[in-house]
C-alpha cells in the first residue's frame, strides 16, 4: 500500500516535535452487500474506503488526524496535524528502521467474495426468500442481506513494526415476519466468517432461512415472559454475548485503567464460579473476530482472562500496556482509519466443561431456557448488564416447554458469574456480532457450551 | 470544502447519466474535532477531514447504489460505473425511482454558526478539561471520570438528481460531554451530562457538569425492587427514546412493508386521547432540524398523531409512491454510504399543562424512570413487545423515594400509548431525532426480585 521510505519519513513528520511513540496505520476497505425485502432484491451496494490515520503519543496526551490522501505529501500533512495536536514540545527526527511483523494469517480465504459474480450473490436471497416463505402461510415478509468486505491494512510505528494483514468477511442474515390472531412476530438467523465465499459450501442458505422462519413461527403461540428472578439455562452458541457483556467488557484495560470496572484490582482473585475459564482469542480461524494483526500491528493472541474461576488477565492494547510496561494482548483494534485504537475484544469464549446438556436441563426443576440471545449493554463501572431474549422457552420439571415472548434478561457481571452451577460439554460459537464501545463498531465473535444461572438473573417479561 | 464545490461534484456525476438512466448524487464533507480531557490533561486530540460520495442510480426500474470515501476524479468514475453495473442486479420495480420536485419551499434555517469555524483551539480544550475539574469538584462521592469530551464539526453537503433537484447546506455542531463515576467501598453509580449547539457560546459547561454528578449521587444506595405492575413516569430523556420507538413503527417503510402494527390503521384511535404527536422538522431550536430531507425535498411539520387518532405516517418518495401518496419530506440518510430510509427529525408530543413536579405528586405511587438500558435488544417494533432494564426512584405518596435500579420494565407500545396518563409541560431537546418531556404510563410491570 505504501513504500517503506515513504512510511519512515511520515513517522520522522510525526515525531519532529518530540513524541514517545508515533504511527501509521493505512487502510484500504472494498465492501458489498445486497438486500432484499419484500420478495425484491432492492439494491446492490458497494463501497471503497481508503485513507491513514496517524497518531502520536507525548507522555500521557495522544494527538490523531487522519486522511484519505495517501500520497507522501498528504500523508506528513497528517502526521503534522497529528503531532501538533499531540502538542510535544521537543525537537525528533529519527528515521526508524522497520521491521515485518511475521504473523500466521488465522485462515486461508480460498474465494475472494470480489471474484464471484453478483448475480451468484442475488441467487442466494432469492432463494433464501424463497424457502422462508415456504415454512407456511403465516411468513408474511422476509428480509435477507448478503454482504462481504475485503479489508487491508498497513502498521507501522516508532518501535520499527511494520506489519499487513488482509481480512475477508462474509455474512448471510435474514429475517421473517410471521403474522398470526396473537399480533406480529420476528424470527432472525445469521451467519458471518472471516472467510470468502466458501461460507455457503459450509452453510445452507436454506437452514438459515428456515430456522428464521421457524422462530417467527415459535414465537406467535409464544406467552409472555415470566417476571422476576429465575434459574436460567443458556444454549450452546446462543448465549455467549452474555459474558461479552457480563464480563468481557470489564476486563478491557482502558476501562479498568479509570476504575470504570467492578473487575479493578481484583487479579488473581476468585471472580467466577470455579466451572468458569473465559478466553479472549484472536486467533480462532475463521471467526468473525478472527486477524493476523491487530490494529496496531501485534500478532493476534490467545489470551486467558479467567482460569477455573480466577482472574488472570485484563485485555490490553498498545498504549495502556506501554504505560504498565508490559505487552499488548493484540487487543488494540480500530473501526477504521478514521478512529482512534483502543482495547477491544475479539472471539470471546467460555470452554466446555463436563455435564452433558441434558443433565443440566432434567436437574432443573424450573426456570427460563435460552437459546439464543439478541444484543446487550453493559454498565462496566457497576456490572449491571442487559440483553435480549430472541428465542426462549420455560423449563418445568426438567423439562422445555412453551415460547416465551420477547423480553431482556437483566443482571450484575460479578453476581452472575458466581452463580453458575453447570456447564455443558457442547461448546459451540455464536452469530456475528458487531461490538459497540464510544462510538467505534468492530467485528466480534463469541460462544459458549450449554450453562446454568442457578441466580441472580432477572427476567423482565410483562406477564404479572 | 464549501457547499459550492460540493455542488459541483454532484452536478457532475449526475450529468454522466446515458438514456433512461435516472442519477442522484450525494456529496459529503465534515471537518471534526475532539478533545478528551483526563485527569487535568488532554488525553487525546483528534483532528480531521473526510469527505465521501454516495450514487443512487435507477435505469429499467432497478436500483443500484455505491459509495466511495475518496473524492478523485478516477473514484467517483469507479464509483459511478459501479452504481450502474450494480443496478442491472436488481429487480424491476414499477414504483422505483428518484424524488421529484414537488413546489414546497425549504424553509430558511440558520443551522451554520459562522463562529465555530473561527473557534479557537487552546477554547476547545480548556472546556473539556474545566468540564472534567467541575464534575470532580461537583461532590465528594465522584471518584472518577471514564470521559470528558469536547467535539464539534462543520459539515456540508450537496445533493443532485436527474429529476431536478439540487439542493447543497452547511451546518455546524458542538457537543460537550461527560461520563462519571460515583460511589464508595460498597456501591458504584454512572451518570453522563451533556450539552450541544452550533458554536461554543450556545454550550451550558455547569449544566453538563451537574446533570453527570446528580445522575450519580441520586443513584447511590439504589437497590432491586420487588416485581409489581405500577405507574411509570418517565424522565423526558426516557421518553424520547420511547417516542423514537414509535416513530419507527409509523415510518412509510414500516407500513408498506408490513412490518408495523399500525398498517392500515389512519383515523382509528390508537393512543390516549391527551396525545398529539408530529414531526416538527424543520423547529429552529432543535439540533437535529433540517431544511431539507435525505433526498432534497423540503423538510415540513407531519402530523402523525391527533388526540389519540393515527392520521398519517412518514413517506420518502419511494414509500408515499407505494402507499399511493406524496412524500412527507422524511427520506432519512445516515450517511453518503447509505440509500435514503424514511424517519423523523424532531419528533415531538404536544405538551401538556403539569410540571415534573405536579406529574409525581398527582401519579402518588409509582416508578421515576430516570435511564433505560437494552433498548435495541428488549424492544421489538414489529411486534411492539418492550422490555428494557430500568434505574431511577420509587415514588410514594406523591414525593420521591428510594432509589431502584438492576429492574427492567415491561409493556407493549401498543399498550403504552393507551395507557398515557399524564403529559409534562417541560418539553426537552436532544441531540437525536426526538424531543421529550415528562410522561406518566400505568400499568407497567416492573420485574425485579
Amino acid at each position: 500500500m505504501l513504500e517503506e521510505s515513504t512510511i519512515q519519513r511520515v513517522l520522522a513528520a510525526a515525531a519532529s516535535r518530540g513524541a514517545d511513540f508515533a504511527e501509521i496505520f493505512a487502510e484500504e476497505k472494498r465492501s458489498s452487500s445486497a438486500l432484499l425485502d419484500d420478495g425484491r432484491i432492492e439494491e446492490l451496494t458497494s463501497g471503497r474506503d481508503r485513507g491513514a490515520g496517524i497518531r502520536v503519543v507525548v507522555g500521557e496526551s495522544t494527538g490523531f488526524a487522519h486522511t484519505s490522501d495517501l500520497s507522501e505529501a498528504g500523508l506528513i500533512a497528517a502526521a503534522e496535524t497529528a503531532a501538533s495536536a499531540a502538542r510535544g514540545s521537543g525537537t525528533g527526527t529519527t528515521i526508524v528502521d522497520l521491521d515485518r511483523v511475521n504473523a500466521p494469517r488465522p485462515n486461508l480465504v480460498r474465494i475472494m467474495p470480489g471474484d464471484v459474480p453478483k448475480a451468484k450473490k442475488v441467487e442466494l436471497l432469492l432463494m433464501a426468500n424463497e424457502m422462508a416463505r415456504a415454512e407456511g402461510a403465516a411468513i408474511t415478509q422476509v428480509s435477507a442481506r448478503y454482504a462481504d468486505s475485503h479489508r487491508r491494512i498497513l502498521v507501522a510505528n516508532t518501535d520499527g513494526i511494520l506489519g499487513t494483514d488482509e481480512q475477508v468477511k462474509t455474512l448471510f442474515s435474514i429475517s421473517a415476519v410471521a403474522s398470526g390472531d396473537t399480533g406480529m412476530q420476528t424470527g432472525r438467523e445469521s451467519i458471518g466468517r472471516s472467510v470468502g465465499f466458501e461460507l455457503f459450501d459450509t452453510y445452507e442458505v436454506g437452514d438459515l432461512a428456515r430456522t428464521a422462519a421457524q422462530r417467527a413461527i415459535t414465537k406467535l403461540a409464544a406467552r409472555p415472559a415470566p417476571s422476576g428472578e429465575m434459574t436460567v439455562v443458556i444454549g450452546p452458541g446462543g448465549g455467549g454475548v452474555m459474558f461479552h457483556e457480563a464480563c468481557g467488557h470489564g476486563l478491557e484495560a482502558d476501562l479498568v485503567g479509570k476504575g470504570a470496572s467492578v473487575f479493578a484490582g481484583r487479579l488473581g482473585e476468585q471472580v467466577a464460579s470455579s466451572l468458569v475459564t473465559l478466553v479472549d482469542d484472536g486467533t480462532m480461524g475463521g471467526e468473525w473476530g478472527c486477524f493476523a494483526i491487530d490494529d496496531e500491528g501485534r500478532p493476534a493472541q490467545r489470551n486467558v482472562l479467567i482460569q477455573d474461576g480466577i482472574l488472570v488477565d485484563y485485555m490490553w492494547d498498545g498504549l495502556r500496556a506501554r504505560a504498565e510496561g508490559r505487552a499488548s494482548s493484540g487487543n488494540g483494534r480500530r473501526q477504521s482509519y478514521q478512529h482512534l485504537p483502543m482495547v477491544r475484544m475479539t472471539n470471546t469464549y467460555l470452554l466446555g466443561g463436563t455435564s452433558t446438556p441434558d443433565q443440566i436441563l432434567s436437574d432443573t426443576e424450573s426456570g427460563v431456557y435460552i437459546s439464543h440471545l439478541g444484543g446487550g449493554q453493559v454498565n462496566t463501572a457497576t456490572g449491571d448488564f442487559v440483553f435480549g431474549m430472541t428465542e426462549a422457552y420455560l423449563i418445568e420439571d426438567g423439562r422445555i416447554t412453551e415460547p416465551l415472548r420477547e423480553g431482556n434478561l437483566i443482571g450484575n457481571g460479578p453476581g452472575v458469574l458466581t452463580s453458575i452451577d453447570a456447564v455443558g460439554n457442547d461448546f459451540a460459537m455464536g452469530g456475528p456480532g458487531t461490538c459497540g464501545k464510544d462510538g467505534q463498531g468492530v467485528p466480534v465473535g463469541d460462544g459458549v457450551p450449554t450453562l446454568r444461572v442457578a441466580s441472580g438473573l432477572t427476567i423482565g417479561g410483562t406477564a404479572a | 470544502m464549501n457547499p459550492e464545490e460540493l455542488q459541483q461534484i454532484a452536478d457532475r456525476i449526475v450529468s454522466m447519466a446515458e438514456p433512461g438512466e435516472q442519477i442522484e448524487a450525494v456529496v459529503a464533507w465534515s471537518r471534526d474535532t475532539e478533545v478528551r480531557a483526563f485527569e487535568g490533561e488532554v488525553e487525546h486530540f483528534v483532528s480531521a477531514d473526510s469527505a465521501g460520495v454516495g450514487i443512487r442510480m435507477i435505469s429499467q426500474g432497478k436500483q443500484g447504489l455505491s459509495w466511495a470515501g475518496v473524492l478523485d476524479d478516477a473514484a467517483l468514475k469507479e464509483c459511478l460505473a459501479e452504481a450502474r453495473d450494480n443496478a442491472s442486479f436488481g429487480s424491476e420495480d414499477p414504483n422505483a425511482g428518484l424524488a421529484e420536485p414537488d413546489g414546497v419551499e425549504p424553509e430558511e434555517l440558520s443551522l451554520f454558526d459562522e463562529r465555530l469555524v473561527h473557534a479557537d483551539t487552546e477554547e476547545k480544550i480548556r472546556l473539556a478539561i474545566e468540564l472534567e475539574a467541575q464534575v470532580r469538584a461537583g461532590d465528594p462521592r465522584i471518584f472518577g471520570i471514564e470521559s470528558a469530551d469536547y467535539a464539534d464539526s462543520v459539515m456540508a453537503t450537496a445533493l443532485a438528481s436527474t429529476t431536478g433537484i439540487r439542493r447543497s447546506s452547511a451546518e455546524t455542531s458542538v457537543y460537550l460531554g461527560v461520563y462519571a463515576l460515583a460511589g464508595d467501598e460498597e456501591d458504584t453509580t454512572t451518570g453522563f451530562g451533556f450539552s450541544v449547539g452550533r458554536a461554543l457560546q450556545d454550550l451550558d459547561l455547569a449544566f453538563a457538569a451537574q446533570e453527570a454528578v446528580q445522575r450519580c449521587v441520586r443513584l447511590l444506595g439504589a437497590t432491586k425492587a420487588p416485581s409489581e405492575r405500577l405507574t411509570v413516569v418517565l424522565h423526558p430523556y426516557v421518553t424520547s427514546q420511547f417516542l423514537s420507538l414509535i416513530a419507527e413503527m409509523l415510518s412509510g417503510e414500516s407500513v408498506i412493508r408490513g412490518r408495523s402494527p399500525f398498517a392500515g390503521r389512519v383515523g382509528e384511535e390508537i393512543a390516549a386521547p391527551s396525545l398529539t404527536m408530529f414531526d416538527d422538522a424543520t423547529d429552529p431550536l432543535s439540533p437535529t432540524a433540517s431544511d431539507t430531507d435525505g433526498e432534497g425535498l423540503a423538510c415540513r411539520r407531519v402530523p402523525l398523531i391527533d388526540a389519540g387518532v393515527l392520521s398519517g405516517y412518514m413517506h420518502n418518495a419511494y414509500t408515499a409512491r407505494v402507499a399511493g401518496t406524496n412524500s412527507t419530506g422524511s427520506a432519512q440518510r445516515g450517511s453518503h454510504r447509505a440509500a435514503p430510509g424514511v424517519g423523523p427529525h424532531v419528533i415531538k408530543l404536544m405538551p401538556g399543562d403539569l410540571s415534573a413536579e405536579e406529574i409525581i405528586s398527582q401519579v402518588g405511587n409509582g416508578f421515576l424512570v430516570h435511564d433505560i438500558a437494552g433498548l435495541h435488544s428488549g424492544v421489538n417494533p414489529v411486534s411492539g413487545d418492550l422490555s428494557v432494564g430500568a434505574d431511577g426512584v420509587r415514588i410514594r405518596g406523591g414525593e420521591l423515594a428510594e432509589g431502584i435500579r438492576e429492574v427492567t420494565i415491561g409493556s407493549t407500545l401498543q399498550r403504552m400509548l393507551g395507557d398515557v396518563v399524564a403529559i409534562g409541560s417541560d418539553l426537552t431537546y436532544f441531540p437525536w431525532e426526538s424531543t421529550g418531556l415528562t410522561l406518566a404510563i400505568a400499568d407497567v410491570t416492573m420485574s425485579g426480585q
